[in-house]
């Protein structure tokens, strides 16, 4: 450091660095500034003790305000909880169609069950339960068992052709293959896609309804309506579990598939189920 | 007509002087401003008086809104999402107004400072409002400038500790007054004062005042000045907005100077004597503790008081005001070159006036027509044409609209019957404080038929539904078209509200999506 100098023009000392004839005046900083500037650093001391901040060996120390975000999301998700506890009250006592009948509680069973729809349903029946082909559309108005409220929650309860459950819905259609003639299995497929009027070969109908009369009435009914006691599918709607048309009808009379949905209420539980069944009730095909 | 050595000389100096000259980095120097009185300061009291009573008394003008809204003419409903102007609703998707004023306001400050300068810094800025009132409380209490400046520099005696903390007491009361106003345009202001005393208000109210009553405690009583020179970004930005011909506060040196405090006795000895008897009053008034005499600065927020101040020193001198006045640079530059014969010696007071002590009729006086040019018409043209617009806007918007969201998963579903349906959700605003039945009709899409869920509405292609005052009604409506009318995989129809009572409506162009093989 030179000995002091003071800048001619200004008259203010220059802290007695040059470049190239350049000298640096030396200006103090305002003292509010100064003081602004300690107290942030006296502030951030006093953080630091407060709340968690310095890195140790294995963890950070912890700050005498114990705060933790961790613990602060325990928290919110606890008062969450508590604030849905008189719903979840409500849906455990209620029926699935009183809770139907309930705006507010719907509301939150819809919601609720969409939720839990989108993790456990979404796998066979797709994320807007469109379903596809062997696994049903659940917005539509077509129920093989049923489409109350009641009845979709006994499905999800108990699941279809699930082995463990006692109380499954059950229904199974014989493999016509080995019981009718190839030529009978086409008439017959004929006779149902004329049903829905998708027919193709009109010479194939006449036959097919005897056919028809002999094996499938006492399942599907005179009128091949179906029977929602058994699960047998109406024939003469507009939706087919496995695809339309006679070729896909065929294949189902000579070998039917079975799909298999489990019971849910060992993993849900009921209230879940409730939800699960008022929000696929909601979908818009609800009975 | 006094002498001039019998004015008063006040011991000022200006915070920024040459002999002093540390611009930006120096310890602060403390301000007594003198009570200035004048026209200006007149003025500055009638605009803190207006200013303040609009601040202050505007949450509690009621206006009618029916039972669903509070009575409040202006309102910002943060919690219902609505801004409440007199008979102005705004709703969120509204807030472009909002934006527009804002427009509106940085134009018309653009318009106001290329005419008369930093006016907004002066008159109306808060925290030159505040610090004004801070300033009338402690003169109140303290006494005017030297009273002030003797009480800082004595010892800590009772007296001074009475006098100091009731001054600060009393910032503190207007700091509250001023933070509690803020929070009335929030919420209903009669409810929320009773909530406020009955320790029953929210949480974010009384921390809002807290805030706002050390801010304004900290900016208007203890840094003042210090917000304008230091911390405000306008004092840079305003170089760029003047021009020659806008008007600034102006020392006219052209006739003030040389200054001398003994103009007699120079006068015997030969020499020139302006009109300036360097009485430092104007130093002694200014709130930013400048001296204007050393020209245009960034501290000046030209509030006039050092002309208020001049112009009573001239009174008494039976000199001509407008030693120090509003003028623009190039009449200053015109006199300047009077004063000074073109530049080719000093100014010389003599250079501008006749024989019989009359200013020169060369000299140029500021005349209201420079205000009208063409930078300050385009100021004056956008401004005009962002209201107009917003005008047009605001007499012409919808008060019923309608939107839709059309269900992406499924796209559709066929039904039993072979029939397609789609999912939408319809949204209906009623904008009006009244409620309204609205009549939701189908146009186009043959054979379909819309139905409503949870609503015991039959199916059909028109339906009326009530809708609340200021509220959107949100349905789900379920359109259904048998499977033979269905004409390509995606359709157009429309959804078409209408009020039967105002005849307003609104539409929305949906489209119906089909499976390609629909039966």
């Amino acid at each position: 450091m030179s000995s002091e100098h003071i800048d001619e023009v200004s008259g203010i000392p220059t802290t007695g660095h040059e470049w190239d004839g350049i000298r640096e005046l030396n200006n103090p900083l305002p003292r509010w500034w100064i003081w602004t500037f300690y107290i942030t650093i006296v502030w951030a001391i006093g953080y630091t003790i407060a709340y968690p901040a310095w890195p140790m060996l294995t963890s950070a120390t912890r700050g005498v305000l114990r705060y933790s975000s961790r613990n602060q999301v325990k928290n919110e998700l606890a008062a969450a909880e508590a604030a849905k506890a008189k719903y979840v009250a409500a849906v455990e006592s209620k029926t699935v169609s009183e809770i139907a009948a309930d705006d507010a509680l719907r509301e939150f069973a819809v919601a609720a069950g969409g939720a839990a729809f989108k993790v456990n349903c979404v796998q066979c029946h797709g994320s807007g339960a469109q379903g596809s082909k062997g696994f049903p559309n659940l917005n539509d108005d077509d129920w093989l068992w049923g489409g109350s409220a009641e009845q979709i929650q006994q499905t999800i309860t108990h699941g279809i052709r699930f082995a463990s459950d006692p109380d499954t819905r059950l229904s199974e259609m014989p493999a016509f293959g080995d019981i009718i003639t190839a030529d009978q299995i086409k008439q017959v497929s004929a006779y149902v896609a004329s049903l829905s009027g998708l027919v193709q070969d009109a010479s194939l109908i006449e036959p097919g309804a005897k056919v028809f009369a002999e094996n499938c009435v006492a399942c599907h009914g005179d009128t091949a309506k179906g029977n929602r006691e058994l699960g047998a599918p109406d024939l003469t709607d507009a939706i087919w579990l496995y695809g339309p048309g006679e070729t896909a009808i065929a294949a189902q009379v000579r070998a039917p598939k079975h799909g298999v949905m489990p019971a849910w209420i060992g993993r849900l539980g009921e209230t879940k189920v409730k939800e699960l069944a008022v929000y696929v009730h909601s979908l818009g095909g609800g009975e | 007509m006094v002498d001039n050595t019998q004015i008063e000389r006040l011991e000022a100096e200006s915070v920024n002087s040459a002999k002093a000259r540390q611009p930006l980095y120096t310890p602060r120097k403390k301000i007594f401003p003198k009570r200035a009185s004048g026209s200006f300061r007149r003025f500055k009291w009638l605009v803190m008086a207006i200013t303040l009573g609009i601040y202050y008394l505007t949450p509690w003008l009621r206006w009618d809104r029916g039972p669903f809204a509070p009575d409040q003419a202006v309102l910002l409903d943060l919690a219902n999402r609505r801004f409440y102007f007199f008979f102005i609703e705004i709703w969120p998707q509204e807030f472009y107004y909002v934006a527009g004023l804002l427009v509106m306001a940085g134009v018309g400050l653009f318009l106001v400072t290329s005419t008369v300068g930093r006016a907004w810094c002066g008159y109306t800025c808060p925290q030159t409002v505040w610090v004004d009132l801070f300033l009338v409380v402690e003169r109140a209490i303290e006494g005017d400038r030297n009273a002030r400046m003797k009480l800082d520099a004595g010892p800590w005696t009772a007296r001074k500790l009475v006098l100091r903390v009731s001054k600060h007491a009393m910032w503190l009361v207007i700091g509250a007054a001023t933070g509690g106003a803020w929070i009335f345009y929030f919420a209903d202001a009669p409810t929320l004062v009773g909530e406020l005393f009955t320790g029953t208000a929210a949480p974010v109210a009384y921390i809002t005042v807290a805030v706002l009553t050390a801010t304004t405690y900290t900016f208007g009583g203890l840094m003042r000045e210090q917000v304008c020179t230091y911390m405000c970004p306008w004092p840079r930005i305003q170089a760029a907005m003047l021009d020659e011909t806008s008007l600034t506060v102006t020392y006219n040196d052209w006739r003030g100077e040389p200054r001398s405090r003994h103009a007699k006795k120079v006068q015997a000895a030969g020499r020139p004597v302006g009109d300036c008897v360097d009485c430092n009053a104007c130093v002694a008034v200014c709130p930013m503790g400048i001296d204007i005499r050393d020209s245009q600065q960034l501290e000046c927020i030209t509030c006039a008081l050092c002309i208020d101040a001049c112009n009573g020193v001239m009174d008494k001198l039976g000199k001509e005001r407008g030693l120090i006045s509003y003028a623009t640079l190039s009449d200053y530059n015109a006199n300047m070159a009077v004063a000074t014969a073109g530049g080719s010696c000093a100014a010389s007071p003599s250079l501008v006036r006749t024989a019989d002590g009359k200013f020169s009729d060369r000299l140029a006086h500021f005349h209201v027509s420079k205000i009208f040019r063409p930078r300050t018409f385009i100021y004056m043209g956008a401004w005009t044409a962002v209201g107009l617009a917003l005008l047009y806007s605001l007499l012409t918007r919808d008060r019923l609209e309608v939107n839709v969201l059309h269900d992406r998963n499924p796209q559709f579903v066929t039904l039993s019957d072979g029939s397609i349906r789609n999912g939408y959700t319809v949204k209906l605003l009623n904008m009006i404080p009244e409620p309204r039945t609205i009549v939701v009709t189908m146009q186009g899409l043959q054979g379909a038929e819309m139905s409503v869920v949870g609503a015991e509405i039959p199916a059909g292609r028109s339906f009326a539904i009530p809708v609340e005052p200021d509220r959107l009604k949100m349905l789900k409506v379920f359109v259904r078209q048998p499977a033979e009318q269905i004409h390509g995989t995606a359709q157009t129809f429309t959804f078409r509200v209408e009020d039967k009572a105002s005849f307003e409506s609104d539409e929305y162009i949906a489209t119906f999506n089909a499976p390609e093989t629909a039966r």
